[in-house]
């Protein structure tokens, strides 16, 4: 790897995301919006099941966008022959893997930041733990999303299929990662499969922040998510095949 | 053998259950512009893709300036364009320029001269998705031209385009030949092979036949290379 390559990848997406105002002010405006929706939809009835669904949200949303985004543009490059092109010039698989995720984690921040600061300052979401660091998972969560689509891109030919990816890879991470019913309320087995994916630390993660002010837990969810986001990378990696059939 | 820039020994590449090259040997030499020539689907973009690296092939060798195509200390040495754009639609032409420019590690006299070499000069600002066909290859063309390769290969990189700028272009690249470039170019149009200092007529995946466009057409006894190139296949059929 070379950070001039590196650098010039990220700095590519940038510029390609900025030509494309109607994406990039969706990536940044619909989690907001999502999550005022949610606000405004418990906000007639009692107790607080918005700070209880919040912070879940804010775990998801970075993640599925990031992961769509990140599969149609990766699927595009593969299709284009840019990617071809690439991988026949100084540039190594994980130059033009860490780009991208460089690329797409300094949007998560911009889209986190935004989508934390609505929630608790105008929505009335309530954190035990520090704001700051409920941003820093958000953007775990974003990374991983971007990771993930850059390896299901290579199981993709058409952006049709790489858009199907999500309810299979993302829905199900989302039923069971404790929003609907506690993780440690689901049949054994589900709770066993609840364990193996990610989104299911990422969300532990945001409601810990919530209950509580430790943030010992907080951080070694966030390592697993981290520890998902670089596997999804590797594998990622291997999927990028310099000679094709 | 360091006066050929590439040499191609036995070669059977196989996509799906077609054979699309048979076991073929042929060798270019350094420092020329050789045309491989053939009707459409005879094989000449799995050719190229063979020799630049990015062909997974079932047997035989590639080599080109003595290391195994496609190997790392090639990256930089082999320019490479391919039939269709490989460009980004949504960026400029300078854009693009210096993206790839920065992964090439090429200078900013370079995008500009690579830009003036394809004549978008007055595009250079335009997003790419707007121009025109052969303004989008004239892009991709560009992207090879940031340095100057030791091996450039060029598929189809013409078509479609004004005579005037093919005139030019082809000029460009006896210019980078005589530099030491040694530069494969593709055509499905026959007339082009007389711009060659040497040919390799293709069809259905085999050379049938290597050698300057004038001894071609000399031993074949006719006027130009179309001609030799029926003269060719029907003295085959005939055997």
């Amino acid at each position: 790897m070379n950070p001039r390559i590196t650098l010039a990848v990220t700095g590519r997406v940038l510029t390609q995301l900025r030509r494309d105002p109607r994406t990039l002010v969706m990536l940044l405006v619909l989690p907001c919006l999502l999550i005022t929706l949610l606000w405004w939809m418990f906000d007639d009835l009692p107790g607080n099941t918005f700070n209880e669904l919040g912070p879940g949200l804010l775990a998801i949303f970075p993640f599925i966008i990031m992961f769509l985004v990140t599969s149609v543009t990766t699927l595009r490059e593969r299709g284009s022959g840019t990617l071809e092109r690439l991988l026949s010039m100084p540039m190594g698989k994980g130059d033009f893997l860490v780009g991208y995720a460089l690329a797409f984690a300094l949007v998560a921040v911009v889209q986190s930041v935004l989508a934390v600061a609505l929630s608790v300052g105008l929505l009335d979401l309530t954190i035990q733990g520090p704001v700051w660091l409920l941003t820093v998972v958000a953007v775990a969560d974003a990374v991983l999303g971007t990771a993930l689509g850059l390896f299901v891109s290579a199981f993709a030919n058409t952006e049709f299929q790489a858009v199907q990816f999500m309810p299979a890879l993302v829905i199900p991470q989302i039923l069971l990662c404790g929003l609907f019913v506690k993780r440690e309320l689901l049949p054994g087995v589900l709770e066993v499969i609840s364990d193996c994916l990610p989104l299911s630390y990422a969300t532990d993660a945001m409601t810990h922040l919530t209950t509580s002010s430790s943030t010992a837990e907080v951080w070694q969810d966030l390592a697993v998510v981290a520890a998902f986001a670089v596997a999804a990378l590797a594998l990622g990696a291997m999927t990028l095949r310099r000679r094709t059939p | 053998m360091m006066n050929c820039a590439i040499e191609v020994n036995d070669l059977t590449v196989v996509r799906g259950t077609r054979t699309v090259l048979p076991g073929i040997s042929f060798t270019i030499p350094t420092g020329q512009v050789t045309g491989l020539l053939g009707p459409s689907g005879c094989g000449k973009s799995t050719l190229m893709r063979s020799v630049v690296g990015v062909q997974v092939i079932s047997s035989g060798t590639v080599t080109v300036l003595g290391e195994t195509a496609g190997s790392k200390p090639l990256r930089d040495r082999v320019g490479y364009v391919t039939q269709a754009a490989s460009i980004y639609d949504d960026l400029t032409v300078a854009e693009n320029l210096r993206f790839f420019a920065r992964i090439l590690a090429a200078t900013a006299d370079d995008v500009e001269r690579s830009i003036g070499a394809v004549d978008l000069d007055d595009h250079r600002d335009q997003v790419v998705g707007n121009l025109s066909g052969g303004q989008r290859s004239r892009a991709s063309l560009a992207v090879a031209l940031l340095r100057q390769p030791d091996v450039l290969v060029l598929d189809e990189p013409t078509v479609g385009l004004d005579p005037v700028l093919r005139r030019d272009l082809w000029a460009l690249f006896h210019e980078l030949a005589d530099g030491g470039t040694t530069v494969l170019v593709s055509s499905h149009v026959m007339d082009e092979a007389e711009r060659c200092d040497r040919l390799l007529l293709m069809r259905e995946g085999r050379i049938i036949a290597d050698d300057s466009p004038a001894a071609i057409k000399a031993s074949a006894g006719v006027e130009d290379i179309e001609d030799a190139f029926l003269a060719l296949v029907e003295k085959e059929a005939a055997t």
